[in-house]
């Protein structure tokens, strides 16, 4: 039987760009300087998926849950080679913790038939939590291994992986349908676009986003709606791989999503302002740098 | 609340491995012991295994008031299905009011299966724990447990509470929190639970483990010697490394450093490395993103280098040097080597 991958995305802010200039004069961030991108340890879940594929043949299917805007990853996606992607977006979704997002990628992908091996980041880096993954194998009641670097084969219905653990690597074996989280020491393990593909995709949208974009160009809404609607259609149905589900689509019960379903709730978010030590300057000439030795040595810091 | 139990109860997971408890199990014991004597309550470990009673008897010289002894000879080898079945039974039965894990690679695999079977919130990566109230649309809470976090790469702080549901879970970081000592007393009660597990729980076959000998020591070494993307390539590193080997430092790393793939990980200083209170860090080349200074401020004195004098990482240094690091670190290096006749 063919194998199909799932891989589950996120896209993030891109929380290594804060630097100096990506802060405001106050101290706290400035998110709107944070270009939005894909989530690096879900590419590396995805080039893993990828591989598996040329390898072995099946489906590679990238799930996302997200604001309308979040379409832009599963654009990238099928530009590296994905075959099938789903947007999971609606309001009712927002402001879920990671139990609550768990169950709605879990309930959507119980729509997904065949499953053979669920591949997600190991951690996303807005949040750096690490929890969804876990827990949406928890809800499917599938196994599932964590912080896996490098699929090493498959056999028949095993799949064999190296992994990190606690000081060290190991090589680890499991029947198939399993979840693991994925995670790369390099940015560049992900291949890049393909030329072909990205003239193939490049004007796949979602409904929700085509909505947006219309909006945003001052369209009145119900025109918006239509617009959008019309543009979906007139896209030819082989090139058109994205789908877009709600909460009716996956027959979630409102009350486990969203804010209402989250245990978690966050009681106050602090900006961490830099209260500045007064320091001392110090030349960097050769008498600068030795008197600073020779103090340190002085107050026994250095001996 | 349970019936059963009169007094709430403070449980942490301890993670060990050959005979060796880790050491963050040990941290987190300091913490729920404090914990629960501000809660009136009692503080309590759960570990799993067969043949353990050498692990048992070393956690109970920390003093913990109860030992849950989860023994099933399948448990002396980690497995996620197998180690959630077991706490979930284990904590449905016994009803904790706090039940925390270290936020190491075994502890962020099995904490969030065990909330999710147990549908209870969990807050990852914790660097402080407190007990508070809270107060929302006219319901009042006593006795939260807050769990403190940083979120966004470090740039803010969230206070996370788990109001509704029971245990409140956390994971916390390794090292944010202080070593216990040893209290003596071994009077900890055992309470000893065989779990019911299937097979089924144990499908995933570890074929080999490769060990790499920690060689790198942050937490114990009294100077760290820094890098950070300014230091420009995987070449110009070893200056950070002659730096700190004339001073007899430890090596250590900002994220994108080791991004950059000029160090290993192991190296790396901060949230998402390891959080070092040395008496002398030397930051070069780092222009100190909050993850980073979030993982070091606390440090005895801070020396800072790097061309740009605007980088915030001079906010938190004590003396700042504003130059290449090319240059100025061989300076350093040489001031140091002539430190007696000077």
């Amino acid at each position: 039987m063919e194998k199909n991958y799932v891989v589950l995305a996120k896209q993030v802010p891109d929380t290594k760009k804060i630097t100096g200039k990506a802060m405001k004069d106050d101290g706290t961030v400035n998110r709107a300087a944070l270009p939005a991108i894909f989530n690096p340890d879900d590419l590396c879940a995805l080039e893993m998926a990828l591989r598996l594929k040329d390898q072995y043949g099946g489906t590679v299917t990238v799930v996302t849950m997200g604001p309308p805007s979040a379409t832009e990853i599963l654009r990238q996606s099928l530009y590296r080679g994905a075959d099938r992607c789903i947007l999971l977006t609606d309001r009712k979704f927002a402001g879920s913790d990671t139990l609550a997002t768990s169950m709605v990628l879990s309930y959507a992908l119980k729509k997904i038939k065949n499953i053979s091996i669920i591949l997600c980041g190991r951690q996303a880096i807005d949040g750096d939590t690490a929890q969804v993954g876990p827990q949406v194998a928890e809800k499917l009641g599938v196994a599932q291994i964590s912080y896996v670097q490098e699929i090493l084969n498959i056999k028949k219905n095993t799949v064999k992986i190296k992994r990190i653990i606690e000081n060290g690597y190991a090589v680890q074996e499991a029947p198939m349908p399993i979840l693991m989280t994925c995670c790369s020491t390099s940015d560049a393990y992900a291949r890049p676009c393909s030329a072909k593909n990205i003239q193939r995709y490049k004007k796949v949208a979602s409904y929700s986003e085509t909505v947006q974009k219309y909006m945003a160009d001052g369209t009145p809404k119900e025109e918006a709606f239509k617009a959008a609607k019309n543009y979906i259609e007139s896209l030819p149905k082989e090139r058109s791989p994205i789908e877009e589900w709600d909460i009716s689509t996956i027959e979630l019960d409102e009350a486990l999503c969203g804010l209402g379903g989250s245990p978690t709730w966050v009681k106050q978010i602090e900006s961490v302002v830099l209260t500045a030590v007064d320091h001392k300057h110090i030349p960097a000439t050769n008498e600068g740098i030795s008197s600073l030795v020779l103090e340190l040595i002085d107050d026994h810091i250095l001996d | 609340m349970t019936t059963t139990s009169t007094k709430p109860e403070v449980w942490v997971f301890i993670q060990h491995e050959d005979n060796t408890i880790n050491e963050t199990s040990l941290e987190l014991l300091g913490r729920a012991k404090e914990l629960a004597v501000k809660r009136n309550g009692i503080s309590a470990t759960v570990i799993l295994g067969d043949n353990i009673r050498k692990i048992i008897s070393e956690i109970s010289s920390y003093g913990p008031d109860k030992v849950y002894f989860v023994r099933d000879k399948r448990l002396e080898q980690y497995q996620t299905t197998a180690y959630t079945r077991a706490l979930n039974d284990l904590v449905s039965l016994y009803k904790p009011e706090i039940f925390l894990f270290g936020a190491t690679i075994l502890g962020r695999d099995l904490a969030p299966r065990v909330a999710s079977s147990l549908r209870v919130g969990l807050t990852a990566d914790c660097t402080d724990l407190q007990i508070g109230d809270h107060t929302a649309r006219g319901e009042e809470f006593k006795n939260l447990l807050y769990q403190i976090r940083p979120a966004f790469g470090g740039n803010i702080i969230a206070t996370i509470i788990n109001p509704k549901t029971r245990p409140q879970m956390a994971t916390v970081r390794e090292g944010v929190m202080p070593m216990p000592a040893k209290n003596g007393k071994t009077s900890s009660e055992v309470i000893e639970f065989q779990p019911e597990l299937t097979d089924t729980d144990f499908i995933i076959k570890t074929i080999k483990k490769e060990l790499t000998e920690k060689t790198v020591n942050l937490k114990g070494s009294n100077i760290i010697v820094s890098g950070g993307a300014g230091v420009g390539s995987k070449e110009n590193f070893d200056l950070i490394k002659e730096l700190a080997h004339t001073l007899g430092g430890e090596i250590g790393a900002s994220r994108a450093a080791v991004d950059f793939g000029y160090i290993h990980h192991d190296h790396q200083v901060g949230q998402t490395g390891t959080t070092v209170r040395p008496k002398l860090y030397i930051a070069c080349g780092i222009s100190g993103a909050i993850q980073h200074l979030a993982g070091m401020q606390e440090s005895g004195k801070i020396i800072a280098i790097n061309k740009d004098p605007d980088a915030p990482i001079f906010k938190v240094a004590n003396y700042g040097i504003v130059g290449d690091i090319n240059e100025v670190v061989p300076k350093m290096i040489k001031a140091y080597r002539q430190r007696g006749v000077l």
